[in-house]
């Protein structure tokens, strides 16, 4: 049986009341917030922060979250991938696959393909169908990651949302289950022009919303009645329904007609997250997956530029895994950040930078010849006396052996601030620079800049995770490489 | 160990240093030409009497012919050196080395750096290809890292830490106030440092060293040749350096209250000087005073108060002027501001003018005893070198 085997969404930090858009503008904004990457994050990044936990060797410790899972309910995958898919709709580079970048920061075997499959808003439940239509032989890695920009006062930007899910999908063995198999699919395809984005910029336009509510309804209902008969389902067989679209509109009309309970629709979040683009069909699977039932059946809808419908069933085992952190576990602990933050992180006011030199740029040869430390922050450990040396070191300081270590990642690692300073003058996308110097609890120290966090916020002794971020863009190049983050 | 003295085989007959300062009318050329013609002139000779030169900059030229040039000095021996902001008294070392080893007669060590024509605040250093993933902090967050860990090691509260940094930067500032050649020549009070906006953790504008261009040299000859050039020479007793290996930055056994590159430079200074009481024995001593805690805890680094007593010692005003041994009477690089090549040999210029009893009267230290040092360190805490050394106005009997 191929399905899905592992699952993970990810929400960033942070969140907008859409109502502060009204108070700085007068008009726009809403009720509700949408969800908001931060500065230091792009649709590659967060990518690589939802599929880091479908790979975790070891459970990380959970001192200081209630919430997490027993270890009895967790389950590790170690086994070989074949291939790593990633999906946005705001991709960090063209020409050159951010997949790779993931692959990397993974620590993935090398003999592994990874493929952006990027584009269209149609992109993700496309490459997720691709994936659980596959015959690979290992399982394959899918990313479905997204970053939606809008204008100022449009409603692209207040109903927007940032986030990402992974999927690990493959067939079943005796230690990976399978948690949902897809029990078909259903497409429809349509050209009309309902919303589009020029590749140069980060907002696009829309056409009148009518148009589009009446192209999808005849198509999404069409697209869900065939599924139904094809799979000899009826409407009352379904557990849960999603159903998913930046037409907010056309979305809401096309539910009215599918003849399915209320109790039975999947709340699409998007009052307190927005509607992450290519990405929310699939985050909104992960939190009903997270909330499923043996022997479910999940129907997806996704309204873009067409019509997908996907239906999913549950099997015994989708009890036995639950995502360290679900959906609405992030979801409360998301934190509001005023709208000046919002527009300078997202480029659309330009602050004065601190007077001092913006990093050059990254070398290419350099990065890649560090691509251990740099995307996999693999430490070199002394096979002697364990002193831990960040970047790798082919000599030790203490017993000063030379070639005598071996690598291990500390991407998964945790640590406590030893001390720790703010920065209020050195360059930053968004200053000021929060930085400390961490202990991890397995050994090494590793001086780093934290995220997510405001300057109040931190101090000796707190426990910090790491995280995968960008620390800068010169002449193009993303400088990606790893943070703390406080461990809540 | 093989570390060895080369004490009293080295003199210094000549110095030159140019007021600190935002010199937008001056060239770095100009600078090196003002230092360099100030120890010329005072002991009326030409430059062609040197016969090998070196220039320490951290930034503000590459090669030899950064001196060379400006100095129209012909086909002889000239090095640029650089060791980040001890680069002045790594060209003060080579050429002492260079005269005690026999090698040449006369040598001279010249340090300079143009800061101010960068157009940003602070120091910068010049970017080297990497791949990403070094720190981007300024020095200003690496040294402000101490204060905290200080205060949490020792049970200080951070109001009291404020008190004892505001202390150094106020002495600092009143020195600086009675030399000409200092950037800033006001007297402070402990309420405008305590007031001053934050630059990084808890350090303030005041807590932090000036930005200025400089320059500053010395002419060292061998110590029986000396007393053809001057009356007042001043004798090498030690020079010390030390290069940590960055093991701070990631062994977790280092805790941010000391400098082990400084206290490994301090004592080999102190072995070859055969100084065994460093806070009875010196008359003075000019340290890196980059960032207000830097200065405390090289207090204890450098053997003048015992660990986790300097704050004290500090506030007690053992460091003032008329304390026990003054610290920075000249001003420091607090009143100086920090042109990093320039900083190593303008801290041996006021061990020049105290030993010879030449610093304005209001500062003039007043003592029997005979010997000043210069610490000087770059780097950051975990991450450092460090450069002492000792010099004298007697040749040991």
């Amino acid at each position: 049986m191929r399905g899905i085997i592992r699952y993970s969404s990810y929400l960033p930090h942070w969140k907008l009341p859409r109502e502060e858009i009204r108070t700085f503008f007068g008009t726009g904004g809403g009720s509700g917030t949408r969800s908001v990457a931060g500065h230091d994050e792009d649709t590659t990044t967060m990518a690589v922060e939802a599929l880091r936990p479908l790979l975790y060797k070891t459970q990380p410790s959970n001192s200081a979250t209630s919430q997490s899972p027993k270890s009895s309910d967790w389950h590790s995958y170690v086994g070989a991938v074949d291939d790593v898919y990633f999906s946005t709709t705001n991709p960090a580079y063209l020409d050159k696959t951010n997949a790779s970048a993931i692959h990397c920061a993974l620590s993935l075997d090398t003999h592994c393909g990874s493929y952006d499959l990027c584009g269209g808003l149609r992109s993700g439940i496309g490459t997720l169908k691709l994936a659980l239509t596959s015959t690979s032989h290992n399982p394959v890695l899918v990313a479905i990651s997204d970053i939606r920009n809008g204008l100022p006062t449009s409603s692209d930007e207040s109903l927007g949302g940032d986030g990402a899910c992974g999927f690990l999908i493959g067939e079943e063995s005796d230690n990976n289950p399978v948690l949902a198999e897809l029990l078909g699919s259903y497409s429809i395809s349509d050209e009309f022009l309902d919303r589009w984005r020029e590749p140069s910029s980060s907002t696009g336009k829309t056409w009148e919303e009518r148009f589009g509510e009446f192209r999808y309804l005849e198509i999404g209902t069409q697209a869900f009645d065939f599924a139904c008969k094809k799979f000899e389902l009826t409407p009352d067989k379904i557990d849960r329904l999603i159903t998913t679209g930046m037409h907010t509109r056309a979305v809401a009309a096309v539910v009215k007609k599918l003849g399915v309970g209320k109790e039975q629709i999947e709340n699409d979040r998007s009052t307190i997250v927005g509607q992450c683009g290519s990405a929310h069909p699939a985050i909104i699977l992960c939190a009903a997956l997270e909330k499923a039932k043996p022997f479910e059946t999940i129907a997806l809808l996704h309204l873009a530029d067409g019509a997908d419908v996907m239906f999913f069933r549950t099997t015994k085992a989708v009890e036995t895994y639950r995502p360290l952190k679900p959906l609405d576990i992030q979801i409360n602990s998301l934190e509001a950040i005023s709208y000046s933050k919002f527009l300078s992180w997202r480029s659309m006011v330009d602050l004065e930078p601190p007077k001092r030199p913006e990093p050059s740029r990254t070398s290419s040869s350099a990065a890649w010849r560090s691509r251990q430390w740099k995307y996999s922050l693999d430490a070199s450990v002394d096979r002697k006396t364990s002193s831990v040396h960040m970047p790798p070191s082919r000599i030790s300081y203490d017993s000063g052996s030379i070639d005598d270590m071996d690598l291990i990642s500390k991407s998964n690692s945790r640590g406590k601030i030893a001390t720790f300073t703010i920065d209020r003058l050195a360059y930053s996308p968004s200053p000021p620079i929060i930085f400390a110097i961490i202990d991890f609890e397995d050994g090494g120290r590793f001086p780093v800049e934290l995220t997510d966090c405001l300057p109040e916020q931190v101090g000796i002794g707190m426990e910090v995770e790491m995280t995968f971020r960008k620390l800068g863009t010169a002449d193009g190049i993303n400088n990606y490489f790893w943070k703390g983050r406080l461990v809540t | 160990m093989g570390s060895h003295s080369i004490a009293d085989k080295v003199a210094i007959v000549s110095m030159g240093c140019t007021k600190f300062g935002e010199h937008w009318d001056k060239s770095l050329d100009d600078l090196i030409v003002d230092a360099c013609f100030q120890a010329f002139n005072e002991i009326e000779i030409n430059k062609d009497a040197i016969d090998a030169f070196w220039l320490g900059t951290a930034q503000s030229g590459m090669s030899g012919i950064t001196l060379a040039r400006p100095l129209q000095i012909s086909n002889k021996p000239v090095t640029r050196v650089e060791n980040y902001c001890t680069s002045g008294s790594e060209a003060l070392r080579a050429a002492c080395y260079a005269v005690a080893s026999g090698a040449y007669d006369i040598a001279m060590a010249v340090g300079a750096e143009k800061v101010k024509d960068s157009g940003y605040q602070g120091l910068n250093a010049f970017p080297i290809p990497g791949d990403g993933t070094q720190r981007t902090l300024t020095a200003a967050a690496m040294f402000s890292m101490v204060a905290p860990a200080y205060c949490n090691k020792y049970g200080v509260s951070l109001d009291e830490m404020s008190q004892v940094l505001a202390h150094i930067s106020v002495k600092n500032h009143a020195n600086g106030a009675r030399n000409p050649r200092a950037q800033f020549q006001k007297e402070i009070t402990p309420e405008i440092v305590l007031g001053s906006p934050r630059v990084a953790g808890t350090l303030g504008v005041f807590d932090c060293a000036g930005v200025a261009d400089g320059a500053a040299c010395a002419i060292v000859v061998r110590a029986q040749d000396a007393f053809q050039y001057t009356d007042k020479p001043i004798f090498i007793k030690s020079l010390s350096f030390a290069a940590g290996s960055g093991s701070g930055l990631i062994d977790p056994n280092y805790d941010y209250t000391h400098f082990p590159e400084c206290e490994k430079a301090a004592n080999d200074a102190y072995n070859q000087a055969g100084i065994t009481d460093p806070r009875s024995q010196l008359m003075m001593a000019e340290v890196h005073d980059c960032f207000t805690p830097t200065e405390l805890v090289l207090m204890e680094d450098l053997g003048f108060a015992p660990r986790g007593s300097a704050w004290k010692e500090v506030l007690g005003g053992t460091f003032d002027l008329d304390g026990e041994l003054p610290i920075n009477p000249d001003g420091g690089l607090k009143s100086f501001g920090h042109p990093v090549g320039a900083s190593g040999l303008r801290m041996m210029f006021e061990c020049w003018l105290q030993l010879r009893g030449q610093a304005l009267e209001s500062r003039q230290i007043v003592s029997d005893r005979k010997l000043a040092m210069t610490h000087n360190l770059g780097g950051y805490p975990g991450e450092m070198v460090s450069f002492v050394s000792i010099v004298g106005k007697e040749l040991t009997a």
